[in-house]
């Protein structure tokens, strides 16, 4: 794998941000991914931090330690050059069902309007696509969707709502996305999936790792009813596919 | 246990933060203003990790179950323990039964009680720190009980610290911010030659400010945030990411406060006024 130019600069008195070039591309991600799993195996490992990718940035925070920047930002190049022996990490196809009756996606009327569709073409071409996961934040659990069709883009609402159900699956500008929790929110709502992206039950509470693909599925709503309770009650596993390196 | 009988405006557990998370988008939380805590819990020798009450604006008042000792800081209260006024950065001696109660706010705005050996509520994603989409709870209620360990016999080293407490401070030590470069002179002139009030936006997640500044038209990647990052809006606005606050962020990151900055940020309350200084 090649090397991009990375740029590093301090970020507070215990962060360094680590940049790659300012694009969202898959091959970016790899790589960031790849110097990720490297530090975390055979660099960082007597030290108490925390690694944020997210799209083209990679954030190292120290939890107790004052960062001596002109050191470790040399020390970083150095590992980012020597990082080709790290083994690549097992990524995902997530498959989640998403219910876009009209209970749930209670803007797709005006969304099919405005975009000049059928309800039944919009919700083809969000089914479609294996969405990339470029970064988790904002919220937890929430997941930032790359690879969103040109045809399904639409600005966020006008006004916002107070109040958006834990699970909704939104549309806005070229993202598409799914609530973790509920809060207020201005995407414009086709959906909702019945199976929680976070949980604080599990050992790693969110079930997709930035990397990893995400592909939405229809479902009825008796189909969602059943999935939502079987998901609560820890016996619904989200179908999972390995892709290969 | 400790009796909540009356719970304050927004009154939480917190300790030093949940750390490990970030990448699933779980913020760091804990204590708002670190150094007063630091202060209070090794006034009992306890671990800097060990949990406190955290008390705004207006606190709570609480029945002891079962002797052990306290300590108080942060914002100045009227605060009595059975009717007697009581001190910040001392340590008391708590009996079972005794009463602690919170009057009148008279200076700043976050008041900690720190306990010997931590309150000892259910740990989740290692932290007793509460959050909403984390913790059943996001503050503490009436009649809740909060268990704590019982203990009658310590034998401290010192019995009260003599601070400067910041309370009065208003200065922001600021270090550059990744983005800071997108700044013009223009734009450092207004953030760092002027003053900024506090927005009534604000609370743990972040402290907005009301005065903007020039805006902006950049737009960047979504990348990571901390706590004392100040995001540049393209209106101007300018937010203080806290404890709270979103692990990522799509606005520029042009300062970040040091720590001592964000403990002096969390005792400032709406219409307060602070300034930044480059460190």
């Amino acid at each position: 794998m090649k090397n991009y130019f990375i740029t590093i600069k301090p970020f507070g008195t215990h962060a360094v941000l680590i940049e790659w070039p300012d694009k969202v591309e898959e091959n970016i991600l790899d790589d960031i991914l790849t110097f990720s799993n490297y530090l975390n195996e055979h660099c960082l490992t007597n030290k108490v931090y925390e690694l944020v990718p997210a799209y083209n940035s990679l954030t190292v925070i120290l939890r107790n330690e004052t960062i001596n920047f002109v050191a470790f930002k040399k020390q970083l190049l150095a590992w980012y050059n020597t990082k080709s022996e790290a083994k690549k990490i097992q990524k995902y196809l997530w498959r989640f069902p998403v219910c876009y009756d009209d209970d749930f996606g209670i803007d797709l009327n005006d969304v099919a309007a405005a975009l000049n569709k059928t309800k039944e073409e919009i919700i083809a071409l969000h089914t479609s696509t294996a969405y990339t996961v470029y970064g988790i934040g904002f919220l937890p659990g929430f997941m930032y969707l790359g690879g969103l069709s040109k045809a399904l883009e639409i600005p966020r609402r006008e006004t916002p709502r107070l109040k958006v159900l834990k699970g909704a699956v939104g549309l806005a500008g070229k993202q598409t996305g799914v609530y973790p929790q509920q809060s207020p929110g201005g995407w414009n709502i086709i959906g909702n999936c019945s199976v929680p992206i976070f949980n604080t039950k599990n050992e790693n509470p969110c079930l997709v790792k930035v990397g990893d693909k995400v592909q939405f599925y229809q479902i009825s709503k008796a189909s969602y009813d059943l999935t939502k309770i079987e998901s609560e009650v820890g016996i619904y596993k989200p179908e999972k596919i390995k892709i290969d390196a | 246990m400790l009796k909540v009988l009356k719970s304050g405006l927004y009154t939480t557990i917190q300790d030093s933060g949940r750390f490990g998370y970030r990448d699933n988008g779980v913020p760091v939380s804990g204590v708002m203003d670190t150094n007063t805590v630091y202060k209070i819990n090794t006034l009992l020798e306890n671990d800097v990790n060990d949990s406190v009450l955290e008390i705004t604006m207006t606190g709570p008042t609480l029945q002891f179950g079962k002797d052990t000792y306290i300590s108080l800081g942060g914002a100045k209260f009227e605060v009595t323990l059975n009717n007697i006024p009581v001190e910040n950065y001392k340590l008391l001696k708590i009996m079972a039964g005794d009463i602690l109660s919170y009057g009148r706010l008279q200076k700043g705005f976050r008041a900690y009680i720190a306990i010997k050996n931590g309150f000892q509520s259910k740990e989740i994603l290692g932290s007793r720190s509460y959050y909403s989409a984390i913790t059943p709870y996001i503050v503490i209620k009436d009649n809740f009980e909060i268990p704590y360990i019982k203990n009658s016999k310590f034998e401290p080293k010192i019995t009260s610290l003599k601070t400067n407490s910041l309370l009065d401070e208003t200065e922001l030590y600021v270090a550059k911010g990744p983005e800071f470069s997108l700044l013009n002179d223009r734009q450092l002139e207004q953030i760092f030659f002027r003053e900024f009030n506090i927005a009534p936006e604000n609370n743990r997640m972040a402290y907005q400010l009301k005065q903007t500044i020039d805006g902006h038209k950049v737009s960047m990647l979504t990348s990571a945030t901390l706590p004392g990052t100040v995001q540049f809006t393209p209106a101007g606005k300018l937010i203080v990411l806290m404890k709270d606050g979103q692990t990522t962020g799509g606005y520029p990151r042009i300062i970040q406060l040091t720590d001592k900055a964000i403990s002096i940020l969390s005792q400032k309350k709406s219409g307060d006024i602070v300034n930044f200084k480059l460190m």
